[in-house]
């Protein structure tokens, strides 16, 4: 039942895990645990049921289970009992100028855990000239050594050419990734153009991942940054100014046309904007295979703070695309969220220090990108949409987690609670409230985005892996013991309606008889491709003389009759052929 | 009013002309008045005229006479490849008066690297000699640099052109990147020019062709398939974003999808300021001929964008020419012969792009749009013509019946029917792509600058009496909200203190901009710290967090502690 059963497939983890697992064996991995009193929640139904966990999978959900002796209870009191959030948007490993994020897997995955979510994918970035496998490698290694929960990872292709094939071959095949980040910002950096995603997008729905963009128009934004620092603007307001939303907007559209064209799913990450929003509600409307993550920060606060007089406060804020000026924007992404048009939330969750971003404290295009948000992330959702009666429960379930299990195959492993499926559970409590401060985050960070807002609901309990990691708002982690859960290819939540559609769209052409009218001369001046080799040819030598049917064709050969007086004009050469103008069809 | 024609309206103009008992008809309002007209021009409208003797009187019987038709989009004896298009100037003013046109505006098309004044003077040369109407042009920019962007600014300030064509298409050939068509936008905003838009992603049109012809469709359905709506859909949304970045007012040529149509309502629902022109073919007929058996009839729909092969298509985009949503009705006339059509017989991305309307375009509205009770008479003159002169800076000279216009005006029949066929039109190329068509609705009778050119269905036109019509600069119609947006649309730097606190050290490897020469000197001053006025905590994490290794920082004299000074 499930397909993600051989964790690692490749040596040098499953080794890693055996080792871990040996030494954790008497504390980690003989854990039982009976959740009692529960109400399990699905994104399908919720019902009143035990769970009952051995060896990091859920052996049985039901009432007056049979277990054994000896077992540690949890009473849930009638609380939540979710699927383990699933973070599918971070970036705990992602230099900035030869700088690692203050968050690296370790810390990150403590507030990941802390927050009720027990997974997260992250994403390999290439430094431009690196290769996919070495960045992927290194990512993973650093994953290893110090992931709390288990995570997967994304890689970005940085630039197309023929040499990444193989390597994205072999990360799909070998290496258990299913999707992949292409950029439409960054000119001169991670940025390709139309032809080259269109390329991208073709290979990779060969292989059956899913394409991840990051949309924004980049030539628009590269003109803007430089008119805007002409002007003088220089701190952290000229960077939603130079990124308006429409350009986000635009760069949605486009990358759901090429989606379209060549019939591939694509993943919108960091949906910022009521415009993007928009564009993708509209686009599935149509029946677009597209997806779109909005993160905790586009749901939990806006860019009007890209203005405050505190630089750092400002500089905090710097995310791509940024968050909008519209102090609108929340409510309605939280409203498409509900309904089902936005599918997936993100954290975008990327820490750099203050003294880091300060790196552009004299020009705002070098501020490093990101914001918190792993902590926060089904805290706001649960306050903003469920406690607002935008969402019900199943939803938040979906959004928060089943959703990414099955776009990304991890389904039903993670994002359910049932029978088989990983024990990553998280005990809800929708009344806890919590106020947002950096003195009691579990980020490194010294600023929060979110400082001073109130949060209804949070976890009571987290399981991860089967065992107890969060209780009283205590964390008890340990780092490496986090596993790489492997992804196949071709998730059947993208990929069914792909495989349909491509059985019908043959498209054919209509078989006519050989157009053997006269042919205009034409200089051999090849204008889009080359031209066919012989226009000229007359078709004495190769075809009997066609039957002309006039019966089926309605088309009038006769040319003007007014104006027959007009002269010609000079340099109108016509290739007749014999049997003179007649011809200008034959219908085989 | 200056005219800048390059000869003096010679021996037409003594002409004098009443037309009695008809119903004017402008884009504002309808009613019952005389007009008398002398020298081309109206010089008096109003019942129980005082008029010399000796003028020729028309009874009109009670029927509409409306401005003429301006036709701002054509491309007549267009060269390509060594030939050129079917219909010469004269060819095709001759149709578009026989269809109740008194005005055209052909596009100037230099080729990639040559030069915009020398194409213009070429184009100008050929229309002074043929053309039987008055014409204007617009110039199409294929590539750009600093010398096009001087010859741009001369066209404008000298000769008389506003708007300019740029392509988003034909990758290789004439298609612009997004930077240079932010360039070219901000440019023509400055100068008051129209941005015209050839509205289709060639990047991934150049993909689909060679998909097609690798799949083995060589034939005209490849045109089509090769060029699906969104491709179009998407350009239009690209095209405004940067015309909105940019301010500079766009107007989109062919708009050939529904689509595509959506999006430009929607954004001039959202207030951008961008004009949709749908063509004669895309309101008349459709893209299932592609399909068709016969070559030469499939290849003679061939055009770019493509014709929508949903037969709904010239339905809903009546619609919304009807609702305000498409502003102006152009013919995109560009005929070829069967024969020049056939260079592509082998390769459908070969066949020479284009579509004759220039004379059927105001009866094909009439037919599908006033008389299905879509649209009033008054919108019929609007987007047929008075829409046009606006965009062009023309309006009143052209585009309206008023004292002091031209005299190009039309006595329109609306109960006249009659079959479209090529047997009987008036362009010099061999098919029709409305063959076969019954439309309600024609001119009865045409007059252009003053003379009468189409009687009792004869033609009179003479070749080379058509005038220059020089457009000028920031025509209002456009640039009235361009204008009051840029008082608006200046940004503004926050005034901050400096940031003294420490900046981290970082590889300089520089990314998008330079990288300011030393983020790294730390102040010597001390600061003062002002907590109050800062709503930003500072406070780090209770517990120490274990620090990656490999991050240095850079501590400033005092410690750590000064992350803002408010001055």
């Amino acid at each position: 039942m499930l397909q993600g059963e051989s964790h690692e497939p490749h040596p040098f983890t499953e080794s890693e895990a055996e080792t871990v697992q040996k030494a954790l064996l008497s504390v980690v991995v003989s854990e039982r645990l009976l959740i009692k009193g529960g109400r399990v929640v699905n994104d399908d139904q919720s019902l009143y049921a035990d769970v009952y966990v051995e060896d990091g999978i859920i052996k049985q959900v039901g009432e007056n289970l049979i277990v054994p002796g000896g077992v540690k209870v949890i009473e849930a009191n009638g609380c939540m009992v979710i699927p383990g959030g699933i973070d599918v948007n971070t970036c705990l490993h992602k230099p900035y100028l030869g700088t690692p994020p203050v968050d690296d897997f370790y810390q990150g995955t403590k507030a990941a855990l802390a927050g009720g979510t027990t997974m997260i994918i992250d994403h390999v970035t290439p430094q431009p000239g690196d290769g996919l496998l070495e960045a992927f490698e290194k990512w993973q290694e650093a994953a290893d050594k110090k992931s709390c929960c288990d995570y997967s990872l994304h890689v970005d292709i940085p630039h197309w050419h023929e040499g990444v094939k193989e390597e994205l071959e072999q990360l799909v095949q070998e290496k258990g990734i299913n999707s992949f980040q292409v950029y439409m910002a960054y000119k001169g950096l991670y940025q390709m153009p139309d032809s080259q995603l269109y390329e991208a997008f073709s290979f990779l729905k060969e292989l059956g991942a899913v394409v991840l963009v990051h949309a924004e128009n980049g030539d628009l934004i590269a003109q803007e940054q430089s008119k805007i620092l002409g002007m003088g603007i220089i701190g952290p307001e000229g960077h939603p100014l130079s990124r308006p939303e429409e350009l986000e907007a635009e760069a949605v559209f486009r990358a759901i046309t090429i989606g379209n064209r060549v019939n591939c799913p694509v993943y919108i990450t960091k949906v910022m904007s009521k415009s993007a929003a928009e564009t993708v509600a509209i686009a599935r409307k149509k029946g677009s295979v597209v997806f779109g993550e909005p993160i905790t920060a586009s749901l939990a606060t806006d860019g009007s703070h890209y203005w405050s007089k505190n630089w750092a406060k400002a500089a905090a804020y710097v995310t791509s695309p940024p968050l909008s000026p519209d102090p609108t924007t929340p409510e309605h992404l939280h409203s498409l969220l509900a309904c089902g048009d936005l599918q997936v939330v993100g954290s975008g969750h990327c820490a750099y220090s203050t003294s880091q971003k300060a790196i552009g404290k004299d020009n705002f295009t070098l501020i490093p990108e990101g914001t918190n948000g792993v902590e926060e992330r089904m805290g706001f959702v649960w306050d903003k949409a469920v406690a607002m009666g935008k969402m019900d429960e199943n939803q938040f379930v979906a959004v928060t987690s089943t959703n990414a299990a099955k776009i990304f195959n991890l389904y039903p492993r993670k994002g359910r609670i049932a029978v088989g499926s990983d024990a990553d559970i998280v005990i809800w409590d929708p009344d806890k409230i919590k106020t947002i401060t950096a003195k009691s985050q579990q980020s490194a960070l010294e600023y929060n985005i979110f400082e001073g807002m109130d949060c209804r609901g949070g976890p009571l309990h987290v399981v991860s892996q089967g065992r107890v990691v969060f209780e009283e708002g205590k964390l008890q982690v340990q780092q490496g013991t986090g596993r790489f859960i492997s992804r196949k290819p071709f998730p059947d939540f993208a990929y069914q309606r792909i495989k349909y559609r491509n059985k019908i769209m043959n498209m054919q052409g209509v078989s006519r008889g050989m157009y053997d009218g006269p042919v205009y001369d034409v200089p051999a001046t090849p204008k889009y491709i080359t031209p066919a080799p012989s226009a000229k040819t007359s078709p004495t030598t190769h075809q009997p003389p066609p039957i002309r049917n006039l019966h089926q064709s309605n088309f009038s050969l006769s040319g003007s009759q007014i104006d027959d007086n007009i002269p010609r004009r000079s340099g109108h050469r016509i290739v007749a052929p014999p049997g003179g103008r007649s011809n200008i069809t034959s219908l085989g | 009013m200056s005219y800048q024609g390059k000869k003096n309206i010679p021996k037409i103009t003594s002409e004098r002309l009443l037309i009695k008992g008809g119903r004017i008809v402008n884009d504002d309002q309808s009613f019952y008045a005389d007009i008398y007209m002398e020298d081309g021009v109206i010089k008096q409208i109003g019942d129980n005229l005082i008029v010399p003797g000796g003028v020729k009187t028309i009874e009109a019987n009670g029927k509409m006479v409306i401005p003429g038709g301006i036709d701002i989009h054509t491309h007549l004896q267009m060269p390509f490849r060594g030939t050129t298009t079917a219909d010469d100037f004269t060819q095709g003013t001759k149709a578009a008066l026989a269809g109740g046109t008194t005005m055209i505006v052909d596009h100037v098309i230099p080729e990639p690297g040559c030069s915009l004044l020398e194409a213009f003077d070429r184009w100008s040369k050929w229309a002074d000699e043929k053309a039987c109407c008055d014409y204007s042009l617009h110039v199409d920019i294929t590539h750009w640099n600093d010398s096009v962007k001087q010859e741009v600014e001369t066209l404008i300030k000298e000769k008389g052109v506003n708007s300019f064509q740029v392509y988003m298409a034909f990758k290789d050939l004439y298609q612009m990147s997004n930077t240079e068509l932010y360039e070219v936008f901000t440019f023509l905003g400055e100068h008051g020019g129209i941005a015209q838009v050839h509205a289709e992603n060639g990047e991934i049109i150049a993909e689909e062709q060679a998909r097609m012809l690798e799949m083995g469709i060589t034939g005209p359905e490849g045109h089509v398939l090769s060029r699906p709506e969104e491709l179009e859909a998407e350009a239009v949304f690209r095209a405004v974003t940067i015309a909105s970045q940019t301010n500079c007012p766009l107007y989109v040529t062919r708009v050939m999808s529904k689509s595509a149509a959506d999006i430009i309502s929607q954004a001039r629902k959202k207030g951008n300021v961008v004009f949709g022109e749908p063509i004669t073919a895309s309101l008349g007929t459709d893209g299932t001929h592609y399909w068709s058996k016969n070559w030469a009839k499939a290849a003679s729909f061939v055009t770019s964008p493509p014709l929508s092969p949903d037969p709904t298509t010239p339905d809903y985009l009546n619609t919304l020419l009807a609702s305000g949503d498409l502003s102006v009705v152009g013919s995109a006339h560009c005929t070829f012969s069967v024969a020049q059509k056939a260079i592509g017989k082998d390769d459908f991305t070969q066949i020479p792009e284009g579509v004759n309307g220039a004379e059927e375009r105001m009866s094909i509205i009439w037919d599908k749009a006033v008389v299905t009770g879509k649209m009033d008479e008054n919108m019929f003159v609007a987007v047929t013509s008075t829409n046009a002169a606006k965009i062009l800076n023309l309006y009143p000279r052209k585009g309206r019946i008023a004292v002091g216009s031209d005299s190009d005006l039309v006595i329109w029949d609306t109960d006249a029917v009659r079959t479209i066929t090529a047997k009987t039109h008036h362009s010099a190329a061999e098919y029709n792509v409305f063959e076969g068509m019954e439309l309600r609705g024609a001119p009865m009778l045409v007059v252009c600058q003053g003379k009468i050119v189409l009687e009792d269905g004869n033609l009179h036109a003479t070749s080379g009496t058509g005038r220059f019509i020089p457009c000028s600069p920031f025509p209002d119609f456009a640039y009235k909200r361009v204008k009051a947006r840029k008082q608006l649309a200046i940004l503004k730097a926050v005034p901050r203190g400096m940031y003294d606190g420490p900046v981290s050290e970082f590889s300089p490897m520089s990314r998008g901009g330079t990288p300011s020469a030393s983020t790294r000197t730390s102040p010597t001053k001390v600061p003062v710290r002002n907590l109050h006025q800062s709503g930003f905590t500072l406070s780090g994490p209770e517990e120490a967090p274990i620090r990656p290794a490999g991050r240095r920082i850079v501590v400033p004299p005092g410690g750590r502690s000064n992350i803002t000074s408010l001055s």
